[in-house]
């Protein structure tokens, strides 16, 4: 049996044209062995959650720039469920400009952890890494 | 003991024959990593195989695949249509790893109908996984539960391709070579590898310098295949002893005469007349039988594959050869007598 790769959702909601940021980490999840798909500019919260679900992803990386997180974060996960998908089965990450106080209501709405400017794109690496695992149910031993 | 959650596969099975997303992007997981799960879902959603239209979509990257694609997927759910999609792209032979970017070419601001939620439509990318040839191993395997779930169309885009990668032909019905201007002259387009392999040809980013120019080598280089394989059946005829070289064309061999497409794919320009030259493609290969000998061939071809990988795999785990390994290794036989020992013992077994 061939193992199983980690595939990664990158993606950017909302009206938010900045991107360095996510291509940075897309590349750098690439290089670190993982099956990265990037979603483009400009995507609505349906549209990420039918990719994420269509695409049997692992893990869901929102970026945010515009401060919009509070409003398109918990649609994503509602839109995942609601195109019968298992947010509970999958990492949901959120990175850029969040305010360290609001990262607690965030988690609260299903987020499992957020990378705010100055991260070291290994901790990411190691945290997907360790974390995966935990979450599915369908990744085996 | 079965080693497989029947549970799973029947739920599994049961959402592909009955549209369900989830089902379908589940399965297709467990087919790309090699589950037994996938396995058997295979087996069971066989019957219900063979009925969409597959179309391949090649060429060297940056040529406009996934926007084209795009653009087709437009056009084709307009005339009713629903439309899969796998595009494949490479994934890293050092690290495993893969930036799968051909989704985001998916045309999500058409307000009239947007792909990216379009129930109609199915996209799902996939990593070549260090494979040459322009797909991955499973990609075959992909486009059968697509096709079991009842696309009526599933396109299949490959790796940005060099000149050689024509695994294509080996899912598709019908393929289709895309070119844009200055990426060659005519001896570049008749060099043996991806541009044999055409069922259409399509020179997109037409409105570039160089089109007509890239158009007209197309031509040229088509009609000299078709007028060498005239020559030959002539010769053929004649009595000439040119049978073992037969000039392998499609245009003689099938009747079919693949067009030439000039598309501005971002703008939209050309799509109907190509998504025109794909039903017509369609159309020809059902009446002439040709699409039967095709998917014969096919399956031929595939079957050899995997039973090829299986007796590897069987040679590998049971056989004891290391005494022949030695005796090459000693100068006592060469490699090939190596290679006849280890198939007599095989046999013979």
């Amino acid at each position: 049996m061939a193992e199983k790769k980690i595939r990664v959702l990158v993606a950017k909601v909302g009206l938010d044209g900045h991107d360095r940021g996510a291509k940075v980490v897309a590349r750098f999840l690439r290089d670190a062995g993982f099956e990265v798909i990037y979603t483009g500019l400009h995507r609505t919260p349906e549209e990420v959650a039918r990719a994420a679900v269509d695409e049997d992803v692992d893990v869901v990386g929102i970026s945010l720039l515009s401060g919009a997180h509070m409003t398109l974060v918990p649609k994503v996960i509602k839109y995942i469920r609601e195109f019968g998908g298992n947010p509970d089965e999958m990492l949901i990450l959120v990175g850029g400009i969040i305010p360290t106080d609001e990262i607690p209501e965030l988690k609260r709405m299903g987020v499992d952890e957020v990378f705010i400017p100055g991260t070291p794109i290994q901790k990411i690496v190691d945290y997907i890494k360790e974390n995966v695992p935990k979450k599915k149910k369908k990744v085996r031993e | 003991m079965k080693d497989y959650n029947e549970e799973e596969v029947e739920e599994l099975v049961k959402g592909i024959l009955g549209g369900n997303r989830r089902a379908l992007a589940r399965a297709i997981t467990y087919v790309e990593n090699d589950y037994p799960e996938g396995k058997e879902i295979l087996r069971r959603i066989h019957k219900n195989t063979g009925k969409a239209h597959i179309v391949g979509l090649t060429g060297f990257p940056g040529v406009g695949k996934s926007t084209i694609v795009s653009k087709l997927t437009q056009e084709f759910r307009k005339r009713g249509k629903t439309v899969g999609i796998v595009a494949v792209d490479p994934g890293s032979p050092f690290t495993g790893g893969a930036l799968l970017g051909d989704r985001l070419r998916m045309d999500g601001f058409d307000v009239s109908r947007n792909l990216w939620i379009d129930p109609g439509v199915f996209f799902r990318s996939m990593s070549s996984r260090g494979r040459a040839g322009g797909l991955a191993a499973k990609t075959g395997d992909v486009v059968r539960l697509m096709d079991a779930y009842g696309f009526d169309i599933v396109f299949v885009e490959t790796v940005g391709a060099g000149q050689s990668e024509v695994d294509i032909v080996e899912v598709a019905d019908t393929s289709i070579v895309i070119l844009m201007p200055e990426i060659g002259d005519d001896i570049q387009m008749n060099k043996a590898g991806i541009l044999e392999i055409g069922d259409i040809y399509v020179v997109n980013k037409a409105d570039l310098e160089g089109a007509d120019k890239t158009v007209e080598w197309l031509k040229s280089m088509l009609k000299m295949g078709e007028e060498l394989a005239k020559a030959t059946e002539l010769t053929h005829a004649a009595g000439g002893k040119m049978a073992s070289g037969k000039v392998f064309s499609y245009e003689t061999e099938t009747g079919w005469k693949p067009p030439i497409i000039k598309t501005i794919a971002d703008r939209g320009k050309g799509i109907k007349e190509l998504a025109d030259a794909i039903e017509k493609h369609y159309k020809y290969l059902k009446e002439t039988c040709l699409l039967k000998e095709r998917r014969e061939m096919r399956v031929k071809r595939e079957l050899f594959e995997l039973v090829a990988e299986e007796i590897k795999k069987i040679i590998k785990a049971r056989m004891d050869y290391g005494d022949i390994v030695q005796r090459v290794l000693n100068n006592e036989i060469d490699l090939h007598t190596a290679a006849e020992e280890i198939v007599k013992r095989l046999v013979g077994a």
